[in-house]
């Protein structure tokens, strides 16, 4: 399995997180898997819905230390 | 016959949402794409402050698109985005608001992003009287025209106020079932919206973005003013968005942190700017935004934010000025009194 794509996001607020993990898939072929780091709370609800719009799916999600870790999976359509 | 793609301008807001709507129903592919700025509202300050951070804000363009069942495409344009707000063709409204020439930019964006992906046509939430500046009738063509776009741009809210676009005449959309909504009344759309079954839309009185506010506007304009430049970066626009902004002298101003998470905030550009941080009690960090402080500038900038401290009342606050190698400073103030503080320093 290729290796993981890391994003940093720490520091950004709404929407930037969502726009560097966006990015990121673009530029990447289906089934890329991306970890992202942020410290925005809205990335709670934000990143899990950019992924169910697009057609990603969030393989984990985890709070710690006010950070917020997700590794999405980059969709066969999208 | 192939399906038409028209990509939708998603807000956030109920007005974008309904006009997304009422093409997907005519069995057009809709897409959505949404404009960051820097000055979008949309919960900055809710993640930054303490008290605001267990109630998570959701991005109701995201929202938007989730209802519709699009895709939504945000993109970053606060770098193309500056020349709009610093010349403003068609001028700014009430604050330091370009709006028409923010819609003008937005839908060439829209434009070139169609032109790039083999779409249609072009589709935004505007309504002819809605907003003062931007959706007067005389400023539809204008928007149609100088974004390039021309007629393909609709307008389905109000496209039976119009002339019919190329989409309606080339009947890829059924002009009939679009709407002629106008005016600032809001219950056409709010009886449409209850006819999608769409409960929980954004209220859309509040406006979208931080150039309407006139605080926020005459911070703004007092950066560029002090600055002797209307040149800005991502941070100075966030920046406007947090603390108390003082301005006790031409060389210099103090953001202070309101509460704990504004603290937390400013502390990462304490290596960009000289801070002010109270030892002796608990109070704010306060970023200096200016050139190097001299000695008397600096017992001026920490009397100002004891003020802001537990030990406001106290005889002596003791506090940590760094300069921005971070090279730290002991200084003892007295705090100044709530009537020292020149109503004319603060900045809002």
């Amino acid at each position: 399995m290729s290796a993981i794509v890391e994003v940093d996001a720490r520091r950004l607020f709404c929407p930037l997180p969502v726009i560097r993990l966006q990015n990121t898939i673009n530029q990447n072929p289906p089934g890329t898997r991306v970890r992202i780091v942020s410290t925005d709370p809205g990335s709670i609800n934000d990143i899990p819905t950019w992924c169910r719009i697009n057609g990603h799916q969030v393989l984990e999600s985890v709070e710690q230390d006010r950070e917020f870790v997700f590794l999405v999976q980059k969709g066969d359509d999208a | 016959m192939r399906t038409r793609k028209a990509v939708a301008l998603i807000s956030g807001g109920l007005d974008s949402l309904l006009a997304a709507r009422l093409i997907q129903q005519q069995g057009i592919q809709v897409e959505g794409i949404n404009f960051f700025t820097g000055f979008c509202v949309e919960g900055h300050t809710h993640a930054i402050r303490n008290r605001d951070r267990s109630r998570v804000k959701r991005n109701n363009a995201l929202w938007v698109a989730e209802q519709l069942g699009i895709k939504l495409h945000i993109i970053d344009i606060v770098d193309e985005y500056k020349d709009v707000v610093i010349n403003p063709k068609h001028g700014y409204g009430a604050n330091l608001n370009p709006c028409l020439d923010c819609k003008i930019f937005m839908v060439r964006k829209a434009h070139e992003w169609i032109q790039e992906r083999d779409f249609d046509f072009i589709i935004t939430g505007e309504v002819i009287g809605q907003r003062p500046k931007s959706q007067r009738k005389r400023c539809m063509p204008v928007v149609a025209r100088e974004s390039g776009a021309d007629d393909l741009l609709l307008r389905p809210l109000c496209a039976l106020n119009l002339p019919a676009t190329r989409p309606e005449r080339e009947g890829w959309v059924e002009r009939a079932e679009l709407r002629d909504f106008g005016g600032r009344s809001r219950k056409p759309q709010m009886a449409l919206a209850r006819e999608f079954g769409f409960e929980d839309y954004a209220q859309p009185a509040g406006g979208c973005c931080f150039l309407t506010d006139q605080s926020y506007s005459v911070k703004l304009q007092d950066l560029w003013d002090n600055r002797g430049s209307r040149e800005y970066e991502l941070d100075d626009i966030m920046l406007l968005k947090v603390g108390r902004h003082i301005r006790p002298s031409a060389a210099f101003k103090l953001i202070i942190a309101r509460e704990e998470g504004e603290t937390n905030f400013l502390s990462g550009y304490r290596h960009q700017f000289q801070t002010i941080k109270t030892v002796s009690h608990p109070g704010p960090l306060a970023l200096v935004e200016g050139a190097q402080l001299d000695a008397a500038q600096i017992q001026l900038a920490c009397a100002i934010t004891a003020r802001f401290c537990k030990g406001r009342d106290a005889e002596s606050v003791e506090l940590r000025f760094s300069d921005r190698e971070q090279v730290a400073h002991s200084i003892h103030v007295k705090p100044l009194a709530a009537d020292e503080i020149k109503q004319d320093w603060i900045i809002v």
